[in-house]
């Protein structure tokens, strides 16, 4: 029998986020919402009861959703299904497992559990995509298992400027280790405070060794096309759209910024009458950063 | 004789990690983003894995559909990986959206569940031989819906690779393997057409 079954789940895992490259993942709250994003082309899509401009609003402790209701998006739609445990609450996590969930994301959106450890997630078999501010987090938490990185940004916002920020500070970061000798690498590793193999990997490749999306504030097509044009894999977008004035086509014309990102014509045109952008509000006007939470 | 260019659609998905197995290969390639992209001289395309549903809602905003099933109706050689697969098919079973159409089988969407579903696994292609095969919430080919349509390889026996003519179609990654036969078949059959 040549057939055989191989024991690499996280190579499957980091691959599934390979399939989502050049790709739109969208917050949603109900199973209509979810098939809103799917027929707009999102290749996957975030369940969560509150959109992250909703949690900055009510405050309050922001948890995992309810099953049902990640059960009920699963349901209405095909492609893949995410959903946000709080960081280091790795029960909320083996509960989004055992309804086999797509993508577990560790989000600083929600409540942290625990401010000094994050979940082990290389005790899952699901995926875990993580928000990083630069690159020593991105390196810390693709070291605790994660198959996936995105930028933090700031979310529930609408204002671009912090995944700018993450976005610029960890492709920089990385430039500057493909530029060290090799004996430096070994003090990288003490600063980044991660395992020499992973500075060694961006030394040798120029790139995170899983796939980097942005995500933070992103409420425009030309938001999404500049987080593309300067570097990310692809892009989430979660107030920016169902906040917005209408979902379904400010949705479409992310999506198809996304692919063409360097076509301004086109771009100008998606942009076009796509009615009011969410109210956005300033880094300087809010009370809680969320960037801040799990380092 | 000029090197023929091979068009790699990249509208969504994991079209880069084909560039990287073409360009170890030797193969000229173009990304095909918009329609036009896809210009006379492209002599082979390549749809990659990702979301299908995806694929296809841009296949149509782009304008490219047309001319992509009309190319490969009338002998445009064809490499369809996972999505690409579902995209060629001429039925789904669990999907109503109407895919290019003209590859006569009838195909499963997310066959083996979700991603906890996902495996690898190392199995024979006919003409080929062993080859490592990476299953990422996976369809497969339920039936082929023509006589002439060739099955090239099965897991668990269930179809999960074709050709019918000048169309070659998996329900797996090779792209995400070292291993460039599948691609080197492809670029013969590009090559004899």
């Amino acid at each position: 029998m040549a057939e055989l079954k191989e024991d690499n789940r996280y190579e499957l895992n980091k691959e599934l986020a390979q399939m989502l490259k050049g790709g739109v993942i969208m917050d949603v709250t109900t199973p209509e919402q979810a098939k809103v994003a799917e027929a707009a082309g999102a290749c996957a899509v975030m369940a969560l009861e509150r959109i992250p401009a909703d949690i900055r609003a009510a405050g309050g402790v922001a948890r995992m959703s309810d099953p049902a209701m990640i059960k009920g998006i699963q349901q209405a739609v095909s492609i893949p299904v995410m959903a946000k445990c709080r960081i280091g609450h790795f029960v909320e996590a083996q509960l989004l497992q055992a309804i086999e969930i797509d993508y577990i994301d560790e989000s600083e959106v929600l409540s942290p559990a625990d401010d000094v450890y994050h979940i082990n997630k290389r005790e899952f078999a699901v995926p875990f995509v993580c928000g990083a501010r630069d690159l020593g987090e991105a390196l810390r938490r693709i070291n605790e298992g994660a198959a996936m990185i995105r930028t933090k940004g700031e979310p529930g916002t609408g204002d671009v400027v912090q995944a700018v920020r993450h976005m610029r500070a960890i492709n920089k970061q990385m430039t500057q280790l493909t530029a060290l000798r090799e004996d430096e690498l070994f003090e990288a590793a003490k600063q980044y405070q991660v395992p020499y193999e992973l500075v060694q990997y961006v030394h040798a490749h120029g790139r995170l060794p899983v796939v980097n999306f942005a995500a933070g504030g992103v409420a425009t097509p030309a938001d999404a096309a500049l987080m593309m044009q300067l570097g990310a894999d692809g892009v989430f977008v979660g107030s920016g759209i169902f906040k917005s004035g209408n979902p379904a086509k400010r949705a479409a014309a992310i999506v198809e910024a996304v692919t063409n990102y360097q076509d301004a014509e086109r771009i100008a045109r998606l942009s076009e009458n796509l009615g009011e952008a969410m109210v956005g509000i300033n880094e300087d006007e809010i009370q809680l950063l969320m960037a801040e939470r799990g380092k | 004789m000029a090197k023929k260019t091979i068009g790699v659609l990249a509208l969504q998905g994991a079209f880069r990690e084909h560039e990287e197995m073409l360009i170890r290969l030797g193969a000229d390639y173009r990304e095909i983003r918009q329609a036009e992209d896809f210009t006379d001289d492209i002599a082979g395309i390549i749809l990659p894995g990702g979301e299908s549903t995806t694929q296809r809602k841009l296949l149509h905003a782009t304008g490219l559909f047309a001319p992509l099933q009309q190319r490969i109706a009338e002998g445009l050689p064809v490499l369809a990986t996972c999505a690409g697969l579902i995209l060629l098919a001429q039925k789904l079973s669990n999907d109503s959206g109407a895919g290019l159409g003209t590859l006569p089988v009838l195909v499963r969407r997310n066959a083996y569940g979700r991603q906890l579903g996902s495996f690898a696994s190392t199995a024979p292609l006919r003409e080929i031989g062993d080859f490592p095969m990476r299953f990422i919430r996976a369809p497969y080919i339920e039936q082929v819906l023509q006589g002439d349509v060739e099955v090239l390889g099965t897991y668990q026996g269930k179809i999960t690779a074709v050709r019918y003519h000048h169309q070659l179609a998996m329900s797996f990654h090779p792209e995400l393997t070292q291993d460039g036969r599948v691609h080197q078949l492809f670029l013969q059959m590009v090559a004899a057409a």
